[in-house]
């Protein structure tokens, strides 16, 4: 893109206006203060601001999850590769009993289907700072990873990202939202 | 006497600004009692495209060291010194008063002259001519807020500096986009430097204002991009696999301290910016993030799970042994250093809530400044006198700033989508 320079004369005077003529004060501030009032008023870098930048991220949109094209199984909800969701309690990492056996049915499909990539996505609830949910998403992600690996996927297979608490499934401030957003996602990548 | 200064400089310009007036309400919740009286008359102008003393009355009760006088209390609304009988001003229990006169000086220029004056000692203070494009009158009015709040506390301004923050548009739908912008310190004048579909997070001011560092997910992984303000430019300085987050500028300049989990778990990296050399300062098995540096440089703070609950930990940025600092609270995240390296400024939490506190690094006391639910990014002024934060309430993310001593509060409510981890620039 190309920019418009524009040279910007910017004048500052000082005066010395007429209410007071009693203190020398007065006319030494006025000179300090003046030459503070120029390096002030000229910060080039605040005007250099007037320049949109956009960075096209992808448009798709969306958790990218390609499952429910690869088998009418992903779609059957007596399947357990219809759940692609695993679900946290506070501040844990620990996969809970209940998900074992989803973790297994996925883990199963990949190691018959080789050449299949997943994303695990990590994510956290909106309390505590942002950085660190980002740190407890990895370990989620990471949780979930470990035990596909011990059931024998293997790692070429996973992808690992944390989206922290950035990306909530649910908005909201209160328990029902933030116990639907501590969790993993299990993305399956197009073939 | 007058002297003529006459300074060039460039702007770079875009024929496509998007020029938003940020839909912003500053509430004050709490001020200092001891705050001055002050009186900011209504300069006189010819149709100017900014009341420029509305703004800098605006500016001047934001900073909760001053009680603005309303306008209708006035008894009377003088433009010239001549014009100013300092026994009603006496009369009225105002310790200052401001004047000032503003005229266009044709081809697009304005003349602004100003006067504050110390009412008790019928003495002026300061006196100040300027001349101002009409682009420029809004940040010409900071600038003077600066001189007269300078003048008046002995600290630096904060009015002319710029704020970097992150929004959300369309939050609750998967059209959600999310937008670096920086602002004017009061909201104004918002400017959208990235966008993208994928979160941004982190933003994080080069210590000369010119550059800032965030986090990028835009290509589904995390990645820590430097862009330059001036040209739109940016550079990406770290992708490795994992976490690539929580960038922070050394006081020089010349290196980013960020978390990356390349090795396994999240350790503080410290990257030299134009050799790219990157040095492993942190080498625990657990947690450690949201490295931010001491004033001179010599330490680092972050947060560690490493005794099972996020605490904050110092290093020396040459690496060594790590020291624990806080053990008040279960939970303590995000510190940074206050400008003089006094104060540390953190998230602080007992389970439940999590609010922003301020540790006195000589005896580790910490002192909770907030009251909220859910508060977090906390980070100083330039001049230390107050620290912005994030803060949620009844669903709307708003940006607060308190003063370190807990007494003057304020919200800056922005009405586009969430609003969240502001940063003061230089």
């Amino acid at each position: 893109m190309k920019l418009n320079k524009t040279i910007i004369a910017l004048a500052i005077s000082a005066l010395v206006l007429s209410a007071c003529s009693d203190t020398d004060e007065k006319d030494t501030s006025l000179l300090d203060g003046n030459l503070n009032a120029n390096s002030g008023i000229n910060d080039a870098s605040t005007s250099g601001l007037n320049k949109g930048y956009g960075m096209n991220g992808s448009a798709m949109s969306g958790n990218g999850d390609y499952a429910s094209t690869l088998g009418p199984e992903f779609n059957d909800p007596n399947n357990p590769l219809s759940k692609r969701t695993i679900y946290f309690m506070l501040d844990s990492s620990e996969v809970m009993p209940d998900f074992i056996n989803v973790i297994s049915a996925h883990s199963q499909y990949l190691i018959a289907n080789p050449a299949q990539h997943i994303t695990l996505e990590g994510n956290g609830d909106e309390r505590g700072s942002r950085e660190y949910n980002i740190a407890l998403g990895e370990q989620r992600a990471k949780s979930v990873a470990s035990l596909m690996k011990a059931r024998g996927v293997s790692e070429s297979q996973l992808n690992i990202v944390s989206y922290g608490e950035e990306k909530p499934a649910v908005l909201g401030n209160n328990e029902a939202a933030w116990e639907k957003n501590r969790r993993v996602e299990v993305a399956y990548q197009p073939r | 006497m007058s002297f003529f200064n006459k300074v060039l400089f460039l702007i770079a310009f875009s024929l496509f600004v998007q020029n938003s007036h940020a839909a912003l309400t500053i509430e004050i919740s709490e001020g200092v009692s001891s705050a001055l009286p002050v009186a900011i008359v209504p300069f006189s102008s010819t149709g100017a495209p900014v009341n420029i003393s509305a703004v800098v009355n605006a500016d001047l009760e934001r900073s909760g060291y001053f009680k603005m006088m309303a306008e209708q209390a006035m008894p009377s609304k003088p433009n010239t010194a001549s014009a100013v009988n300092f026994n009603e001003w006496q009369a009225a229990s105002q310790n200052y008063l401001v004047i000032g006169q503003l005229a266009d000086a044709g081809g697009g220029q304005y003349n602004i002259q100003f006067q504050l004056f110390d009412v008790y000692k019928s003495g002026q203070l300061l006196g100040y001519r300027m001349t101002s494009t009409a682009a420029d009158l809004r940040k010409t009015a900071h600038h003077i807020s600066d001189l007269i709040f300078e003048k008046l506390t002995g600290k630096k301004g904060v009015f002319s500096g710029r704020i970097a923050y992150i929004t959300t548009t369309n939050p609750a739908s998967k059209q959600q986009s999310h937008q670096l912008q920086v602002a004017d310190a009061d909201g104004f004048n918002p400017q959208t430097i990235a966008t993208s579909v994928e979160p941004l997070m982190s933003p994080s001011w080069s210590p000369d204002g010119k550059k800032i560092a965030y986090v990028s997910f835009e290509r589904k992984t995390a990645a820590i991009y430097v862009q330059t303000l001036a040209s739109g430019e940016r550079a990406r300085v770290a992708e490795f696999p994992g976490i690539n987050g929580a960038p922070a500028w050394s006081p020089d300049g010349t290196r980013l301290a960020l978390t990356l989990s390349k090795d396994g778990s999240p350790d503080i990296f410290i990257l030299n910016l134009s050799t790219h050399a990157l040095t492993k300062l942190t080498r625990s098995f657990s947690i450690d993030t949201e490295p931010s540096w001491s004033p001179d440089g010599n330490s680092i703070v972050f947060t560690s799970d490493r005794g099972g609950k996020p605490q904050i930990y110092i290093v020396s940025s040459q690496g060594g042994e790590e020291k624990r600092l806080t053990f008040s609270g279960s939970y303590n995240a995000r510190a940074s250093f206050s400008p003089d390296g006094r104060n540390l400024v953190m998230v602080h939490g007992n389970g439940n809530d999590y609010r922003i506190a301020v540790m006195d690094m000589s005896n580790k006391s910490i002192n909770v400044l907030t009251s909220g639910r859910s508060d977090e990014s906390p980070s100083f002024a330039p001049n230390g006198s107050m620290i912005l934060y994030a803060s949620k309430k009844g669903g709307t993310a708003f940006l607060s700033a308190v003063s370190i001593d807990g007494k003057i509060q304020q919200r800056l409510l922005f009405n586009s989508g969430e609003v969240r981890e502001p940063s003061w620039g230089p």
